[in-house]
């Protein structure tokens, strides 16, 4: 490593921990950020030399990357964004801090992915999927799949392992070969991890045609774009492996969606040469995810948390939730997005039949839409109220960011 | 109204809906249901035939490209000029508020709309995003607006229509004027689920609709609620 990047490496070390120790935060940010103004070179610098795997998708960043981590973890020590700073900030802090790691796994927000692909020359990337988020400020979701398919033509080395039920996906990762400019598609391994939010792919990002569906399968019915046959799949409680190997998977995280995350998990390790037989048990020593899932014991009552920051991921967390009594907090400060309208996009009505709670700066907006949808509930003031709402036994928490960072912040920064 | 039940047609869920347009169609059939009246929902993809004979249609937000290829496929299509001219509603939202004018830009183009109000858009300086709220025609006989907007355009009204309110936060169409109207048919900047936070439009669009001038009122505690701790946000904001 050059010697600008040793002294920003231990720069940037040094940030992290004097901004954690002055109860800052964890010094994921600020670390990296001093360290790129010293060399901004950095990032490509730490990631020289290791064999990084990036994962990237609207939904199920963090846990897929904690997933991957441990099914690499086979094969030895592995540096990894664990706290979710997912910007090349965050990726620098994180490869500063591990030292010498022969394997990185890497968050990457979606809209930041080329630029970490240029930085770190993966060997593989993981495109999960795209769906509508925050849409005051974040790029639409056909304009976030061109850019992902034209960053993966630079890279005619990299490996992809993508998510065939998602047409978003399948057309960003299968770019059009381009020999006069250099541009080589990518090789692509498909797993199918389901997908329960269609709204964002009716029509085709190719030609514009309405993408049809029936049962798994979606195909474009104006150009030849369809579901590819996946070598990756969820089947009953465990993962189909390419090979037809079927492996249980039992993990500690709820939910159909996190079934799929692990097969994306062993599909990534499976590039660095992982056989799934030696990873799959590992995945199941990963629990919480920066508090995602996290459980918590207060005054008799079990609490959850789960986090739900857009509609396809609301979805998912009424599938993981069990029938008990919700409380459900939403806020719209910047880093959840301004406008509450996608509430309106989300379906409450498989809470019928449960004790709702609502709470959260804009549990108004939230109000209104349950009214609408014939889901009784109550209004709270405060996380506290909530819990003396209900009765001792599980209390399950929605909440979508900043909400969930807050309630977080009443449980003692639970993990 | 048409039939024995109210007929709401959600024009294009496939090009045309982006924040939450659904919302719109969801507050109408549950406060005409509250009411007693039989109400059907049919939501029409862009490859199907639009049909004429419904009460209420509604367009939602949306892209430059599918806006642009929902305004072609309206024309083409022909429905929705017929439906109007038999006296139904129809209720535009941004990029459906757009396209029911003259012409409207999208992807750097000139696109022709429907012709169906007297308004025609252009690019603006800015983006506008954020809280909109204006005080709303007194012909209209409803409370002040109260909205989010995100889009590019800037929209110029002409002798046909009127706007349906006067910008007191935001920018609306031009930073003065915030919407149009004609007869039954309203668009507005406020985007997505517009009637959650206007429970009094929904009820206006209705009106229209069925022609019963005095509705039951209904309980819109938690709406109320909403438009207060919004206005409150509002003022605020100015303040700082």
């Amino acid at each position: 490593m050059p010697l600008r990047a040793k002294v920003a490496s231990s720069v940037s070390r040094t940030a992290a921990a004097l901004s954690r120790a002055a109860g800052r935060g964890d010094g994921s940010v600020i670390g990296g950020w001093i360290g790129l103004k010293i060399d901004p070179d950095l990032l490509a610098h730490l990631s020289a030399g290791r064999a990084i795997a990036l994962v990237s998708g609207t939904n199920g960043k963090t846990t897929t990357t904690r997933l991957t981590t441990a099914a690499v973890g086979v094969l030895g020590r592995v540096a990894t964004n664990s706290f979710g700073a997912n910007m090349p900030t965050g990726h620098t802090s994180a490869l500063a801090k591990a030292g010498s790691t022969p394997y990185a796994v890497l968050e990457v927000d979606e809209h930041y992915l080329a630029q970490v692909l240029d930085a770190t020359e993966p060997h593989v990337v993981a495109l999960l999927n795209l769906s509508r988020d925050q849409l005051d400020r974040a790029k639409e979701v056909a304009m976030m799949a061109q850019l992902w398919r034209a960053a993966l033509v630079r890279h005619p080395d990299l490996r992809v392992v993508a998510n065939a039920d998602d047409p978003m996906v399948v057309w960003a990762a299968t770019p059009p070969a381009d020999p006069a400019r250099g541009h080589v598609p990518p090789q692509v391994t498909w797993f199918s991890a389901g997908q329960r939010w269609h709204d964002d792919s009716w029509v085709c990002p190719e030609c514009g045609s309405t993408i049809q569906r029936s049962g798994e399968q979606w195909w474009c019915t104006g150009c030849p774009l369809r579901r590819p046959q996946p070598q990756w799949t969820v089947e009953d409680d465990g993962v189909l492996d390419p090979t037809g190997a079927w492996h249980k998977v039992q993990l500690q995280l709820p939910g159909k969606v996190n079934l799929g995350n692990a097969a994306t998990a062993l599909a990534v390790a499976a590039e660095f040469g992982v056989r799934p037989v030696d990873a799959v048990s590992r995945l199941g020593t990963v629990t919480s995810v920066a508090g995602r899932y996290a459980q918590v014991d207060r005054d008799g009552r079990n609490i959850r948390l789960l986090l739900a920051k857009n509609p396809a991921s609301w979805l998912e967390a009424f599938d993981m939730a069990d029938v008990a009594p919700t409380l459900l907090s939403i806020n719209a400060r910047d880093p959840d997005g301004l406008d509450t309208s996608w509430l309106f996009d989300v379906d409450f009505s498989p809470l019928r039949g449960r004790q709702v709670l609502i709470t959260g700066d804009r549990a108004y907006d939230l109000a209104v839409r349950l009214d609408v949808n014939g889901v009784p509930f109550q209004h709270v003031r405060s996380f506290d109220d909530a819990v003396r709402a209900v009765p001792p036994g599980r209390l399950e928490v929605i909440a979508n960011y900043t909400a969930f960072q807050d309630i977080r912040a009443e449980l003692d920064r639970v993990n | 109204m048409s039939t024995e039940s109210l007929r709401i047609v959600w024009i294009y869920p496939d090009l045309l809906s982006t924040y939450g347009d659904r919302g719109n169609a969801l507050i109408l059939a549950r406060r005409a249901q509250l009411r007693g009246m039989p109400v059907e929902v049919l939501e029409v993809r862009s490859d199907q035939r639009l049909p004429a004979t419904a009460d209420i249609y509604l367009i939602g937000g949306g892209e430059d490209g599918p806006q642009a290829l929902g305004a072609q496929r309206l024309i083409a299509d022909g429905g929705l000029h017929r439906a109007v001219a038999q006296g139904s509603v129809v209720f535009g939202v941004c990029a459906g508020y757009q396209l029911l004018g003259t012409s409207f830009f999208a992807k750097g183009t000139r696109c022709t709309g429907l012709e169906l109000l007297d308004i025609s858009s252009d690019r603006g300086p800015t983006r506008a995003v954020g809280e909109l709220a204006g005080e709303v025609d007194p012909r209209l006989g409803i409370p002040y607006l109260t909205g989010f907007e995100n889009h590019g355009g800037r929209t110029h009204l002409g002798p046909g229509v009127s706007p349906v309110a006067r910008v007191t936060t935001g920018v609306g169409n031009d930073g003065t004027t915030e919407g149009a109207w004609r007869g039954k048919l309203l668009g507005t900047y406020s985007h997505g689920p517009a009637l959650a936070r206007n429970p009094a439009l929904a009820d206006l669009l209705l009106r229209w609709a069925t022609g019963i001038h005095q509705l039951p009122p209904l309980d819109d505690t938690w709406a109320d609620r909403l438009r207060s701790e919004r206005r409150t946000a509002v003022a605020a904001a100015a303040r700082a």
